[in-house]
C-alpha cells in the first residue's frame, strides 16, 4: 500500500486536520471574506451632507443584512467587554461600586434613542471625512440597547460567587487577574450568555432608529436593513417591507444557528448548580467544532496564551509579607469620597434645575410630567392586559412539557422579531377605520416586550413540583380557588421577573410606538414617548433632554416603588 | 516535635450584624499549632471554631491579639497553609487535573511540571483515571478527594480541614479519614501539622493528638484533651470508646467547673442560643429513651449510633430535653426525669400543656414573647421585633434559627400562634 507520507510535501502531510476541519474550511473562509468586506465598507470616505446611495431593490438586501449584523455584533462585543470591565471594577473597588451601580441604574432607564440624538455629533467629529464616525454612532446606539442588562448580569454574577469558592481562590493565592478568568467570569457566563441573547433581540427593535440617523436636520441613512425599512416606509412600499422581514428572519436564524446555539451549548459547562438537569442544550456546530483537529488546536493555543498570562500577572507575595498587611480603611477618606459624590450629585441637580429654568421653563416640565402619566397609564394597562392573556396560556404550555419546548423556541423567535415592522400595518388600519390613535397606537408598545412575560410564566409553570400538581388535583381544587391558591402563587415570582423586563421595554418602546409614520402620514398619541420622538425630529436638544430626564424618573420610580417591592415579596414568601 | 508553627495570642474577633451592633465571636483565644500534631476543634455551631480556622488560613483578619506563622505576623493566606473545604469548593468548569493544578498555576509554575505534580497528587489520593473528569461527574467522596489532592499538591506545611467529611455519608467520610491518616503516618506527605474542625466526635478522637472543645458566646477554648494513643486507632477498642465518652461528657457539661463556681447559676438569657431541636425530634428521642433497652437512661455515643442523628443534632436534642426538664445530662449520659416519664405517658392534650408550661418556665425568649403579646393591646406582634432583639447577641442566620425554634416550641405548647405569611405572632384564640 502506498504511504502518502512519501508522496506529498512535508507541509501537506503534517498539516494535520481531519475531514471535519476540511468541511469547516468553507464556512470559516466565507465568514472571513464577509467580515473583511463589511469592515472595508464601513470605513469609506464620507462628508456630512453626502447622500449614501440606497435602493429598495431586494438584490441589495443580503448586503444590507451583512452590514446590520456586523454592526450588531460589534456592539455586542463592545457590550461584553464593557460588562466585564464594569463588573470587575464594581466588585473589586468599594469606592467605584458606590458610583457605578447607581450610574448603571440611571443609564439603563434612559431611552436608547436619547443617546443617539445626543452623541452622534461627537462621533462624527471624531472621524472627520470618514463614514466610520457615523457607523460608530449607530454602533453606539445599538450598544446602549444591549450593554446595561449584560453589565448588570455580570455584576450580579461576580457578586454572588459562592463564598467557599472565593475563599479557595484566596487560599490558593490567585491574583485578581487569575481569579477573573478562573472563577468570576466562568461563574457569570451562563447569565451573561442568556442576557446576550436578550440584548440581541432588543437590538433589532432599534435597528431602524439607529441606522437612519437624523442630526441637526440632516438625514443620514447608513446602508443596512434598518435604513432599508425606513426608506420603504417613506416610499409606502409594502412589498419591500415584506422582503426586509423575510431577509431579517433568515439573518436571525443564521446567527442563532451559527452563533448562539453553539454558545449556549458551550456555556452549559459553566452551570454551577450540580443538581440533575433535564437535558443538555445541543448544537450541531459545536459538535462539529469539537470533532475538528486543527480548529480545536487553534482554540487551545488561544487558551494557552491566556494561561501564560497567568504566570505574568501572579501574586508576588503571600500573607506573611508586610505588603499583605491590611491597609486600614481610613474613615476620613471614606467620608471625603462620600462628600465628593454628594457634591457631584448636588451640582448635577443644580445644573439641571438651572437648565430647565432658563431653557424650557417650569410649565413645560409640568406638561411633560402629565405626558409621562399618560404613557404610564398605557404601560400599566398594557401589562395588565398582556398578563390576562399570557398567564393562562403560559401556564398551560408550561404544564404540558410536550409542547413547552417547541413553543418556547417559536416564542424566542417571535421575541427577536422587531415589532416595529408591524407599525405600518397599524397605521394603515387606524387611518382606514378612523380610530383614535391615543388608544390604538398603544398596543404597539407591548408588541415586542410581551414575550418576556410569556417566557417567564412558562418557565415558572414548568418548575411547579409535580407533587403540588397532584395534591391540587387530589383536593379537587377547581375554578377561581385553583387559580388563587395554587397556580397564581406558583408562578408569581417568575411573572414579576418577566413584568419588570416587559415594563422597562415598553417605556423604551413608547418613543417608537407613540409617534409612527407611514409615508407622509404621521400618527401621534399623547405621551412622553411621542414628545421625545417629536423633539428629536425637530432637533430641540433642551426638550429632548427634558423628556429623557422625565422618563428616567418615571422608570426608576416604577422600578423602585413597585417592581422591587413585588420582587422582594415574591422572593420571601412565594417560592418552593 | 514541639516547634510552634502557628501561634494565636489573645485573639479577639467580632462581627458586625446588620443593625451595626458588634457581636464577639472569639474572646481572648490562645492557641498554638505545633509540628507533628493533629488537632481537632469541636464545639457547637456558632461557637467560632470555623472563624478560628479561617483566621489561621489568613482569610479573616483579627480585631485584637496576634497571629504568627513561623514567628512572623500573618496578614493573609500564606503559601505554606492549605485548606480543604466543607462543600469541596471545586471549580465546576475545570477538570479534576486543572482543579488540582490551580494553586500551582497561580504560582506561575511551568505547565509540564504542574501536570507532573498534579498527576502524582491525584495518584496519591486514589483518583487515577479521573484526571479529565469534571467535578459534576464525580460522587461527593471523590469530589472531596479532589479537594484534598488540590490542597496536598501545594506541599503545605499546615493542612486545615473545615468540616471536610460532614457533607459525605458516614462510610465515605470514614474511608477518607483513614486514607488521610495513613498518608500522615507513612510520611507520604510533607505536611507537618493538621487542624481539623469537626462536629463529629468520633472523627476527632480517631484523628487528633489534641481535642479542643469550644464554648460559645463568645467563643473560647473551654476544655482541652490530650489523646496519647498511637495511630492508627481502632474504633472498637476500649480506650478509644472511653475517650469518645469523655469528649461527649465535655460537650454536654454546661460549663467548666471553674466557670460554674464563678457564676452561681448559668441561667439562660432571652438573647441566648437555643438548642437546634424540633418538637418531633424531641419526642422521638424521649420515646426511644423510655423503651427497651434504655428504659430511661442511655449513653450518648450509643444513642448516637442507634438513632443515626449526627453528634451535633443529638447533642442539641439532649440539651433541649435537659433545658425543658424532661431529662438530665451528666458526663455523656442522658437520664429521663420523672417529669419526662410523665410526659411520655400523657395524652396529646396533656403533653401540649406540660410542654407549654416547661417552655414558659425555662425558655426566657418564649416567656418574653408571651409576655409581650399579653401586654400588647392588640395581642399581636411582628416577629421582626424579636429578631431585632436577637441580633444583639447572635448573628443573622443564628438569630433567625433561634426564633424559629422558639416559635415552634411556643406554638406546640399553645402559648401563641404564628402566621407564616405575615410574620405576625398572636395569642391563641380561645376556642
Amino acid at each position: 500500500m502506498l504511504n502518502p507520507k512519501l508522496f506529498f510535501p512535508k507541509q501537506v502531510v503534517e498539516a494535520g486536520g481531519n475531514r471535519w476541519d476540511w468541511a469547516l474550511l468553507p464556512l470559516i473562509l466565507a465568514l472571513l471574506v464577509l467580515l473583511a468586506y463589511g469592515a472595508q465598507q464601513m470605513a469609506r470616505p464620507y462628508q456630512v451632507g453626502d447622500t449614501i446611495p440606497l435602493s429598495l431593490d431586494p438584490i441589495n438586501l443580503p448586503y444590507y443584512l451583512l452590514r446590520t449584523t456586523l454592526r450588531m455584533f460589534i456592539a455586542l462585543a463592545a457590550s461584553l467587554v464593557f460588562s466585564c470591565v464594569f463588573a470587575a471594577l464594581a466588585v473589586k473597588y468599594k469606592t467605584a461600586e458606590k458610583v457605578l451601580v447607581p450610574l448603571l441604574d440611571i443609564l439603563q432607564s434612559i431611552p436608547i434613542l436619547g443617546f443617539l440624538s445626543i452623541t452622534v455629533t461627537g462621533f462624527i467629529a471624531l472621524f472627520p471625512g470618514n463614514l466610520f464616525g457615523v457607523e460608530l454612532a449607530a454602533i453606539f446606539a445599538i450598544f446602549t440597547s444591549q450593554a446595561w442588562n449584560m453589565a448588570f448580569s455580570a455584576y450580579q454574577g461576580f457578586r454572588t460567587v459562592p463564598a467557599e469558592l472565593m475563599e479557595a481562590s484566596r487560599v490558593f493565592q490567585l491574583s485578581s487577574w487569575q481569579r477573573f478568568w478562573r472563577l468570576e467570569l466562568p461563574y457569570a457566563i451562563p447569565g451573561l450568555v442568556w442576557n446576550m441573547m436578550m440584548s440581541m433581540s432588543g437590538g433589532w427593535f432599534f435597528v431602524v432608529a439607529s441606522e437612519a440617523i437624523s442630526v441637526s436636520n440632516q438625514n443620514i441613512k447608513l446602508p443596512g436593513i434598518g435604513s432599508y425599512i425606513a426608506l420603504a416606509i417613506e416610499a409606502r412600499d409594502l412589498h419591500a417591507i415584506g422582503m426586509a422581514i423575510g431577509v431579517m428572519l433568515i439573518g436571525i436564524m443564521l446567527y442563532d444557528q451559527l452563533f448562539f446555539r453553539p454558545l449556549v451549548a458551550w456555556a452549559d459547562k459553566f452551570r454551577f448548580e450540580e443538581a440533575g438537569h433535564e437535558k443538555m442544550p445541543e448544537s450541531w456546530l459545536l459538535n462539529w467544532l469539537h470533532r475538528t483537529q486543527r480548529t480545536q488546536a487553534m482554540a487551545h493555543s488561544l487558551i494557552r496564551m491566556l494561561e501564560r498570562s497567568f504566570s505574568r500577572f501572579r501574586l508576588q507575595y503571600d500573607g506573611t509579607s508586610v505588603r499583605a498587611r491590611p491597609q486600614a480603611q481610613s474613615a476620613a477618606a471614606q467620608r471625603i469620597w462620600d462628600a465628593v459624590i454628594a457634591a457631584a450629585v448636588f451640582y448635577a441637580v443644580w445644573t439641571l434645575v438651572h437648565f430647565i429654568h432658563s431653557e424650557v421653563g417650569w410649565s413645560e416640565v409640568g406638561r411633560v410630567f402629565v405626558l409621562g402619566l399618560y404613557t404610564m397609564a398605557r404601560v400599566v394597562v398594557l401589562i395588565f392586559i398582556a398578563a390576562l392573556i399570557w398567564i393562562p396560556i403560559g401556564i398551560w404550555i408550561g404544564m404540558n412539557p410536550r409542547y413547552a419546548e417547541r413553543i418556547q423556541a417559536v416564542a424566542q423567535f417571535l421575541a427577536a422579531f422587531p415589532a416595529n415592522l408591524m407599525f405600518p400595518v397599524a397605521v394603515m388600519a387606524i387611518v382606514r377605520f378612523h380610530l383614535n390613535p391615543d388608544i390604538w397606537l398603544s398596543p404597539l408598545m407591548i408588541l415586542g416586550t410581551q414575550w418576556y412575560l410569556l417566557f417567564n410564566v412558562i418557565a415558572g409553570a414548568t418548575t411547579i413540583p409535580t407533587e403540588l400538581h397532584f395534591a391540587a388535583q387530589n383536593f379537587g381544587l377547581t375554578g377561581w380557588l385553583k387559580w388563587r391558591r395554587y397556580l397564581l402563587p406558583a408562578i408569581f415570582p417568575s411573572f414579576v421577573t418577566g413584568a419588570i423586563t416587559a415594563s422597562g421595554g415598553s417605556w423604551n418602546a413608547s418613543i417608537v410606538s407613540e409617534y409612527v409614520s407611514w409615508g407622509s402620514t404621521t400618527l401621534k398619541a399623547h405621551g412622553l414617548g411621542s414628545y421625545i420622538a417629536e423633539m428629536t425630529s425637530h432637533g430641540d436638544f433642551p426638550r429632548i433632554a427634558l423628556g429623557i430626564g422625565v422618563m428616567c424618573v418615571f422608570v426608576m420610580g416604577f422600578n423602585h416603588f413597585i417592581w422591587r417591592r413585588l420582587y422582594r415579596m415574591a422572593e420571601n414568601r412565594l417560592h418552593f | 516535635m514541639t516547634t510552634p508553627i502557628i501561634e494565636l495570642k489573645a485573639v479577639d474577633k467580632s462581627f458586625r450584624s446588620a443593625d451595626g451592633t458588634a457581636r464577639a465571636v472569639l474572646d481572648k483565644v490562645d492557641f498554638t499549632l505545633r509540628e507533628g500534631e493533629i488537632v481537632a476543634l469541636l464545639g457547637q455551631s456558632g461557637s467560632g471554631k470555623s472563624t478560628l480556622l479561617r483566621i489561621m488560613a489568613g482569610l479573616i483578619g483579627v480585631d485584637g491579639g496576634e497571629v504568627n506563622y513561623r514567628g512572623l505576623p500573618l496578614y493573609g493566606p500564606a503559601r505554606g497553609i492549605s485548606m480543604v473545604f466543607q462543600s469541596f469548593a471545586l471549580f465546576p468548569w475545570l477538570t479534576v487535573q486543572k482543579n488540582v493544578e490551580i494553586g500551582l498555576e497561580a504560582q506561575g509554575m511551568e505547565a509540564a511540571e504542574r501536570a507532573r505534580r498534579a498527576l502524582a497528587a491525584i495518584e496519591l489520593i486514589g483518583l487515577s483515571g479521573f484526571e479529565g473528569a469534571l467535578p459534576r461527574e464525580l460522587s461527593g467522596g471523590m469530589r472531596q478527594r479532589v479537594g484534598i489532592a488540590r490542597a496536598l499538591v501545594m506541599e503545605p506545611e499546615v493542612l486545615l480541614m473545615d468540616e471536610a467529611f460532614s457533607a459525605l455519608d458516614v462510610l465515605t467520610g470514614e474511608r477518607l479519614r483513614d486514607d488521610i491518616l495513613s498518608l500522615w503516618t507513612s510520611k507520604a506527605i510533607p505536611t507537618k501539622a493538621i487542624l481539623v474542625v469537626s462536629h463529629n466526635i468520633e472523627d476527632a478522637v480517631m484523628m487528633a493528638d489534641r481535642v479542643l472543645v469550644f464554648g460559645s458566646n463568645p467563643g473560647r477554648v473551654r476544655d482541652e484533651l490530650h489523646i496519647p494513643l498511637p495511630l492508627p486507632r481502632d474504633v472498637e477498642s476500649q480506650r478509644v470508646r472511653s475517650y469518645i465518652d469523655t469528649v461527649y461528657g465535655l460537650m454536654t457539661a454546661k460549663t467548666t467547673r471553674a466557670e460554674r463556681a464563678a457564676s452561681k447559676e448559668a441561667k439562660l438569657q432571652v438573647g441566648d442560643r437555643l438548642p437546634n431541636a424540633g418538637v418531633s425530634h424531641l419526642e422521638a428521642v424521649l420515646e426511644l429513651l423510655m423503651e427497651e433497652p434504655y428504659s430511661g437512661k442511655a449513653d450518648l455515643p450509643l444513642l448516637a449510633e442507634d438513632t443515626e442523628f449526627s453528634d451535633q443534632e443529638l447533642l442539641d436534642i439532649a440539651a433541649a430535653l435537659a433545658l425543658l426538664g424532661f431529662a438530665s445530662l451528666e458526663y455523656g449520659d442522658i437520664t429521663v426525669t420523672p417529669l419526662g416519664s410523665r410526659y411520655f405517658n400523657a395524652e396529646a392534650a396533656e403533653r401540649k400543656a406540660l410542654f407549654g408550661a416547661q417552655v414558659l418556665e425555662h425558655v426566657p425568649l418564649v416567656a418574653y414573647i408571651r409576655r409581650g403579646l399579653e401586654q400588647d393591646p392588640s395581642g399581636d406582634l411582628h416577629e421582626n421585633l424579636f429578631l431585632r432583639l436577637l441580633h444583639f447577641t447572635l448573628d443573622e442566620a443564628e438569630a433567625e434559627r433561634v426564633l424559629r425554634i422558639a416559635i415552634e416550641w411556643g406554638r406546640y405548647g399553645d402559648l401563641f400562634e404564628y402566621n407564616f405569611n405575615t410574620g405576625v405572632l398572636q395569642l391563641p384564640q380561645s376556642p
